[in-house]
């Protein structure tokens, strides 16, 4: 399980199609979404309603709070929303502390409003939460108060007297159409294994038919297998501000190919330790290790392979990996570390084969790069990986230093550490 | 799970769902490494099978485990196996799972498949709490219970396990999300302390079926665990209701805990780590905020993995100084023999292979026929005939030469439905039999007598000509010996009614050969035997048997010794084989297209006779 958040227009497109299949509510909902290869000409021919009404647009991208950065525009009309969007594309902004360049809107009808609701619908271990508030909007989080909650045990039916506290604050005539719409809303969150849907806030429009104005949904992409048809095309965007390297994309891409798991994650292109740890709980650790001992400056990466990759796998891994590590010599010593604890199935020796024919590959620029690799490895057949790891040093003329399992796991840090120290001083 | 302790014993009997000979193998090495008396997978089951066994060593002897093909079947048979361990994929793990946590008899499921959907996860959830049971995992190694029961592949091979001295109990109790951080943890116990009572994995997912606190519960009503290891990570709350716990007095022993992942600050944006459930998020679920609270609640926190050995040790030094516990005694494991497979490949044995095999390789990225990739075949201009030249011929011929090739095969492929191979296959395909076999029927009267002539001819033909015998004398001795000179003769075609297939492969042999010598000679012997009888002629046999000669020859490709092995062992029938095949297979099908009933020889077209 693993949840990816979606964009605006994706919960929106989604919201729409299958609350009227699974409830029979037909919601006024219409989205287009606009990407810098958007022609709006076409947009206008697949969108008719984009002429017929008032518009509001804003960036889709993973983030709140952009009315704050003046990224909302209201109450335009299409040749506005052009306008608008045109002077935006492209725009570098920072939000907290993550910047990125502005690259895709949402545009939909403009519904002018009065009440703000709050609904919120979140998966946990033991059922889902639901959360609802007359007082919705921007100032949410001051009026959390206000917010009421329900917990629904897992295979728990909604009944009316369950939510009907939830509710207690509203109109009386309003209460059968909000019950019918949660209700709804509930049915394509569990249809559609969403694990997050949320809507800050929505409305009433004039009809009196519910109307998301601003949603957030999280999907749970292993479900892909059984409701990756109801998504349909569907990309999950990585969050606002991380942008993939080439190595990244292409890491990524190996990941999704194979059943066993794959990951490249750079932070600091000129770092000079650089992991390539086997193991989920073991490759956070090795870099907790780097962190801890003062060198979290100097780490290059955050890397994982586990699952037992083959050797084709681990080998197009690993160069891509080689790659980025000796991308920018210095002069200085750099320190690989081939981390990893002892495999309950994986087989050492046919995972180090191909890290190793990655690294004669790429022996010129490991020297170039003054790099100096640290093993520590332990599982079925370690001992041959080991041992070829070992021949491999004298072969291509790197230091490499191989330890057993006898030695503790993180203990390779240290001495990154101080290799990478003794240029320093 | 409230009120459990001890969830395996030495007694413990598991189902193994969906049968995966290393993980099973690796049980039943560890049981035997325990002393066990039974094994500890008391069946396997294979979905839709119906019976039969599994061969599985258990120590020295080889044992047959059982098969069911479904779990209610399963259940019934094995009412005393209570652990279920589910090797099913993520798109199926759901369905067998539930189906096992409602037989009555099953009290604990390991769920291995990485991929579960969280909604699928939090129905079993739901259905174990209702019912009392334990799920372990998605997502995991397992778990193990030292000197008594190990999931799977848990702990790994069985020098790891012996190191570890996990073949006979210790003192801790240890859990973690990891699989492969507990194995690692197991070495450090055995370092730092007497050694694993048992160690849970319970897998990386955001919800996992059990918690870490689950287990911490259960170890604290356990009397044999003294100490709690507990490893955490970054990313849900989970470590919190172990904090609770602590905190309520429901967990006194005491804890030794880290939660891995404080490097997660490093990130500027959210990062998924390998884990599923490992997440940068909120603050609370940092593995700072963890340590902290874990550390508050009293459990004896380190401050990073590094000091955690460290921290272990001295804790459980303390413990034994303090007489809380005794340190269990070591104990010699007994020793197993070590599988063919591993041996060879750590390199210790070697073993002869039964077979050879120089024409193909099936092992890399694409097969190679004699060398020659899959992708070189298929993107240039290339035919069966190239494949022939391969597979046969173990090198590449010339376009000529296997157009050549070609050109046999395609005269070859049919001679109508009343040859004597034809006709087999018709007879036998409307008596209802399958294509092979209907096939197979009319290649068995391929021999001496039908179709065989074509190595014959190539054999005689070369014999003499090499020997410059004339084609006078070449013929008149073969009469003297009794041998009717095969790829002379037709029964139909005659010196001026020739074989159309023998003209067009003349034509096309002397345009693109660079030499026939061979179909000379063959032309002379006809042109003398034509003077005995006017359907002497050289047939469609004795013309591919000596253009093949003059094929090998010409190309310069094969030695002269290559050319005499080719012509002794049979290389030309197969040619008659391959592509009569064509022509039979279409008789077969025709007949069943046609649904043609039984063929009966009608009485009439037999003499009786005494």
């Amino acid at each position: 399980m693993a949840r990816k958040k979606i964009r605006e227009y994706e919960s929106k497109r989604l919201l729409k199609a299958h609350i009227a299949r699974l409830a029979g509510l037909q919601l006024p909902l219409n989205v287009a979404q606009v990407s810098a290869s958007t022609d709006f000409v076409e947009l206008l021919d697949n969108n008719p309603w984009l002429k017929s009404t008032k518009l509001v647009v804003k960036p889709d991208m993973l983030f709140g709070k952009r009315g704050k950065h003046d990224l909302v525009g209201l109450n335009l009309d299409f040749a506005g929303v052009e306008d608008f969007i045109k002077a935006r594309m492209g725009r570098v902004v920072d939000m907290d502390g993550c910047k990125g360049a502005i690259n895709t809107f949402i545009v939909e009808p403009f519904v002018p409003h009065d009440q703000e609701y709050y609904l919120c619908i979140q998966s946990n271990r033991l059922g889902n939460e639901i959360s609802f508030s007359e007082a919705g909007g921007v100032e949410i989080e001051a009026n959390w108060d206000k917010v009421k909650h329900l917990t629904l045990a897992t295979l728990e039916e909604l009944s009316s007297d369950k939510l009907a506290p939830l509710l207690s604050g509203l109109p009386l005539e309003l209460r059968p159409k909000m019950e019918h719409f949660i209700k709804s809303c509930l049915q394509v969150f569990s249809d559609l294994d969403f694990t997050l849907m949320e809507m800050n806030p929505f409305t009433l429009d004039h009809t009196g038919q519910p109307f998301p104005l601003d949603m957030r949904g999280e999907l749970d992409d292993t479900a892909a297998f059984k409701s990756g048809k109801k998504w349909g095309d569907l990309e999950f965007p990585l969050p606002f501000g991380r942008t993939m390297t080439a190595a990244e994309e292409y890491v990524h891409s190996l990941d999704g190919k194979t059943g066993a798991s794959l990951k490249l994650s750079i932070l600091n292109p000129k770092g000079r330790i650089w992991t390539m740890v086997a193991g989920g709980g073991a490759s956070v650790i090795y870099a907790d290790t780097v962190a801890d001992l003062g060198y979290a400056e100097e780490l290059g990466n955050y890397a994982e392979y586990s699952g037992a990759p083959n050797t084709a796998e681990t080998y197009q891994y690993a160069k891509t990996l080689l790659d980025c590590a000796t991308a920018n010599p210095d002069g200085r010593p750099r320190a690989l570390l081939v981390g990893g604890g002892i495999a309950n199935f994986t087989d050492v020796a046919a995972t180090f084969k191909g890290i190793i024919q990655a690294m004669r590959e790429k022996a010129e620029a490991i020297r170039a790069a003054n790099m100096s690799i640290f093993v520590r490895r332990g599982g079925p057949n370690y001992q041959a990986g080991l041992a070829l790891m070992r021949a491999l040093g004298a072969e291509i003329g790197v230091r490499i230093e191989v330890y057993t399992p006898d030695t503790s796991m993180t203990g390779i840090c240290q001495l990154a550490a101080e290799h990478v120290k003794s240029f320093d001083g | 799970m409230a009120g459990f302790g001890q969830i395996f014993s030495k007694e413990t009997q598991a189902i193994f769902y969906n049968w995966k000979p290393n993980p099973v193998q690796r049980m039943l090495d560890f049981d035997f490494l325990c002393g066990r008396p039974t094994p500890s997978v008391a069946c396997v089951i294979q979905p839709g099978n119906d019976g039969g066994f599994q061969k599985v060593f258990f120590g020295k002897e080889e044992v047959a485990i059982p098969v069911c093909g479904s779990v209610p079947e399963s259940t019934k048979l094995y009412p005393r196996a209570d652990v279920f361990i589910n090797f099913a994929s993520f798109r199926s793990a759901f369905e067998s799972t539930m189906e096992a946590l409602q037989q009555p008899t099953i009290r604990v499921v390991a769920v291995i498949a990485e991929g579960v959907p969280e909604a699928d996860t939090k129905k079993l959830i739901a259905f174990a709490r209702a019912n009392n049971k334990i799920i372990l995992g998605p997502a995991t190694v397992g778990g193990l219970q030292a000197g008594a029961f190990r999931i799977g592949d848990t702990a790994g091979t069985l020098d790891n396990i012996v190191a570890c001295k996990l073949h006979r109990p210790g003192s801790v109790g240890f859990v973690s999300k990891s699989g492969g951080m507990s194995n690692e943890m197991y070495n450090v116990l055995s370092r730092t302390t007497d050694g694993l009572y048992e160690g849970i994995a319970i897998g990386g997912d955001v919800f996992p079926g059990s918690t870490l606190s689950d287990h911490c519960l259960r170890y604290q009503n356990i009397p044999q665990v003294k100490l709690i290891v507990v490893l955490g990570e970054l990313g849900g709350t989970d470590e919190y209701s172990l904090v609770d716990a602590l905190k309520e007095g429901k967990v006194s022993k005491p804890v030794v805990a880290w939660v891995s992942g404080t490097c997660a600050k490093l990130f500027k944006s959210e990062v998924q780590f390998g884990h599923a459930g490992a997440k940068s998020g909120g603050q609370k679920e940092s593995a700072q905020a963890k340590n902290a609270a874990l550390k508050e609640a009293g459990a004896i926190v380190p401050e990073s993995f590094e000091g955690f050995e460290g921290t272990i040790k001295k804790t459980y030094d303390q413990l034994v100084a303090d007489g809380a516990i005794v340190p269990q005694a070591d104990v010699p494991p007994p020793s197993v023999p070590q599988d063919l497979e591993a041996a060879k490949k750590a390199g210790k044995v070697r073993v002869p292979t039964n077979i050879v095999s120089s024409i193909c390789d099936d092992r890399g990225e694409e097969p190679t026929y004699a060398g020659v990739d899959m992708s070189t075949l298929m993107v240039g201009d290339r035919g069966v005939g190239d494949v022939i030249a391969l597979l046969w011929f173990k090198r590449q011929l010339p376009k000529y030469a296997t157009r050549f090739i070609e050109m046999c095969v395609m005269l070859c492929a049919d001679h109508g439905p009343c040859v004597s191979g034809a006709h087999n296959t018709i007879v036998t395909s409307r008596a209802g039999k399958d294509l092979v076999s209907s096939l197979v029927s009319g290649l068995l009267t391929i021999g001496p007598r039908f179709g065989g002539a074509i190595d014959d001819a190539a054999r005689y033909f070369k014999d003499a000509a090499d020997r410059r015998l004339e084609p006078d004398e070449f013929v008149e001795d073969m009469k003297k010996q009794g041998i009717r000179v095969p790829g002379i003769g037709h029964r139909i075609k005659s010196k001026d009614n020739k074989d159309k297939r023998v003209e067009l492969l003349q034509k096309y042999a002397s345009k693109y050969f660079p030499s026939t010598k061979y179909l000379q000679y063959a032309c002379r012997v006809e042109q003398y035997t034509l003077t005995k009888q006017a359907n002497l002629v050289l047939n469609v046999d004795g013309c591919i048997g000596a253009l093949f000669l003059d094929l090998l020859n010409s190309t310069s490709l094969f030695t002269q010794a290559e050319i005499e092995d080719i012509v002794k062992i049979g290389y030309l029938n197969g040619l008659f084989v391959l592509a009569r095949s064509i022509g039979l297979i279409g008789h077969a099908l025709d007949q069943k297209r046609l649904q043609q009933g039984l063929y009966r020889h009608p009485w009439d077209m037999v003499l009786y006779t005494k």
